[in-house]
């Protein structure tokens, strides 16, 4: 869907701010393109809206070169969704959102109904916002509209640059859900701007990461913890990377491997957890030890079983250490 | 009769008067006001794409500033002499164009220049052209401070335009000056209230023009 094909940005002054960068995000994935301040990734995702030029190499999109596309109508065609939320402070919600389809000239039912559409996606009332303005606003709710607008002409492309990283972290998380959730509906192909191997962890199928305008690894993101290919990326991923790679497995996938314990049913002092939950928050909770005993239910509130500290560490065990070895280092 | 009474007196006979020499200053300053309108609002979005002639040409408008007005007077009336309009209209017309250029064009280029830059580079990320981005956000968004621009130079204009009558260019600016030649309180006291209310009256119009011409998301008050 959209290839790098040695892409190279040379500023003035012989500063290489992307250097021989290649690689394709393919169709519906959400790409992070993860690094360090200054590593490039932000000129990268600029590069493919041609709000930067490129130096040498091309950006295709489709099998089509963004240099062969008029600027104004590639951009249109491109969602693009920044940290300040760049909402234009002199127009209401409404126009906000709907200023691609003004640019493109839609009609007022046709944008109305697109405005509505959008609204309810993202998790505002419509009527309620229409006639508001941004800095009646809090920092959430801008950044839905901005994710609103940026969808407003349903681009098969999205660019996102740190799009939840002036939020705070309980805002930032539930953001961040919900997006997730928006994206299984609107299967964007989406390139996504991150300095938080923690966000990008959770929100990318794939992840790029960066240093010095090059690129470190280029994998999904059980691999990047898992094998992480040089010392860089085993820094940046951090030492607790066994942990965070908990947060890519359920319960369920821990029941495949290893099967729950028995269920004591004279404990009174129980806790439950789903089994879709992610296992990272269920060793928290085991590790809080809120109660004597946690039992694992299904979506019906059907109880299958317990997990114990030992299930997880046995789960992480043959998941990590002998699935995909790593060396011994961090 | 008392001083009031007499002034009264003065004013019930000199009223046509003073109605005709008010709408010759109006006249004036406002015809400048308009043309130092379309010169300095375009200039100081000009300028924004172009920081080397912006250093410069504020700085030409500084400097301006700093003449005083008589003294821009006496130059221009060898330079027009050469075109026979070295006294009247025409000169006070470009001093007045001329004082205005700094407030106007500074406070255009200033406003326009502190357009947050997040929203510029939504505006040009979502795929606006350069008219539609000056005109749908940028203009908009520096609309208040624009305007105040716009009213530091009428306010400004009024006062300056009081000295064009040494040069034979009407307007309210006769009276006061007769009244120093005849030694005649009445017309000197009437001429500089006159001005005084015209320069209110302009500021509260103008404010709420720039009130109404302020987008409604920029009133923070709201």
């Amino acid at each position: 869907m959209i290839t790098f094909d040695h892409v190279t940005k040379i500023y003035e002054g012989d500063v290489k701010a992307v250097d021989d960068v290649a690689f394709t995000v393919e169709k519906g994935d959400i790409c992070v393109l993860l690094g360090p301040s200054g590593c490039g990734k932000t000129t990268l995702l600029r590069m493919v809206n041609r709000l930067e030029s490129i130096t040498e190499g091309e950006i295709r999109i489709n099998g089509k070169s963004n240099r062969d596309l008029d600027t104004i109508e590639l951009r249109r065609s491109i969602g693009y969704v920044i940290q300040s939320n760049g909402l234009f402070p002199n127009m209401t919600i409404e126009e906000n959102v709907t200023v691609v389809p003004s640019l493109l000239g839609w009609d007022r039912k046709k944008k109305r109904e697109r405005y509505h559409t959008l609204m309810e996606l993202v998790g505002l009332d419509p009527a309620e916002y229409r006639k508001r303005y941004p800095h009646e606003l809090s920092g959430g709710q801008q950044q839905r509209v901005g994710v609103a607008r940026a969808l407003a002409a349903d681009p098969p492309v999205m660019l996102m640059d740190e799009p939840f990283g002036a939020l705070d972290p309980i805002t930032r998380e539930r953001l961040q859900d919900e997006f997730i959730q928006i994206q299984r509906e609107v299967k964007k192909t989406i390139l996504f701007v991150s300095h938080d191997i923690d966000e990008a962890i959770k929100m990318g199928n794939k992840i790029v990461l960066m240093r010095d305008g090059k690129i470190m690894q280029h994998d999904t993101p059980s691999e990047i913890l898992v094998h992480p290919k040089n010392e860089f990326v085993s820094r940046f991923v951090g030492k607790d990377r066994a942990i965070k790679n908990l947060s890519l497995h359920t319960v369920e996938d821990l029941q495949k491997e290893i099967g729950l314990g028995d269920i004591n049913e004279t404990i009174q002092d129980t806790k439950t957890v789903n089994i879709h939950q992610d296992l990272r928050n269920t060793l928290s909770t085991l590790m809080n030890q809120e109660a004597e005993q946690v039992i694992v239910t299904d979506d019906h509130g059907e109880k299958l079983g317990t997990v114990t500290i030992d299930h997880v560490q046995r789960y992480l065990h043959l998941e990590i250490r002998e699935k995909a070895p790593v060396s011994t280092e961090g | 009769m008392t001083w009031f009474q007499e002034w009264i007196e003065f004013l019930n006979v000199n009223l046509p008067l003073i109605v005709d020499l008010t709408v010759e200053h109006v006249a004036l300053v406002g015809l400048a006001i308009l043309v130092a309108i379309l010169i300095g609002v375009p200039l100081g979005i000009y300028l924004t794409t172009n920081e080397y002639l912006a250093s410069t040409i504020l700085q030409a408008a500084s400097i301006m500033m700093t003449i005083p007005s008589i003294a821009l007077f006496g130059v221009m009336i060898p330079l027009l002499s050469i075109i026979n309009k070295g006294i009247g209209f025409v000169p006070a017309f470009i001093a007045l164009v001329l004082y205005s250029q700094l407030p106007i064009i500074r406070n255009t280029y200033t406003a326009i220049k502190n357009v947050d830059p997040g929203v510029r580079d939504a505006a040009i990320g979502l795929g606006m052209k350069t008219v539609q981005r000056l005109f749908r956000v940028e203009i908009p968004n520096a609309m208040p401070v624009i305007m105040a621009g716009i009213r530091t130079a009428v306010v400004m204009n009024i006062g300056i335009g009081v000295i064009a009558a040494f040069i034979g260019a009407g307007g309210l600016g006769v009276m006061i000056v007769q009244g120093i030649v005849r030694t005649d309180q009445y017309l000197i006291v009437t001429g500089s209230i006159a001005v005084s209310l015209l320069a209110i009256i302009a500021d509260v119009l103008l404010g709420s023009v720039q009130k109404w011409l302020t987008p409604k998301g920029l009133e923070t008050n709201s």
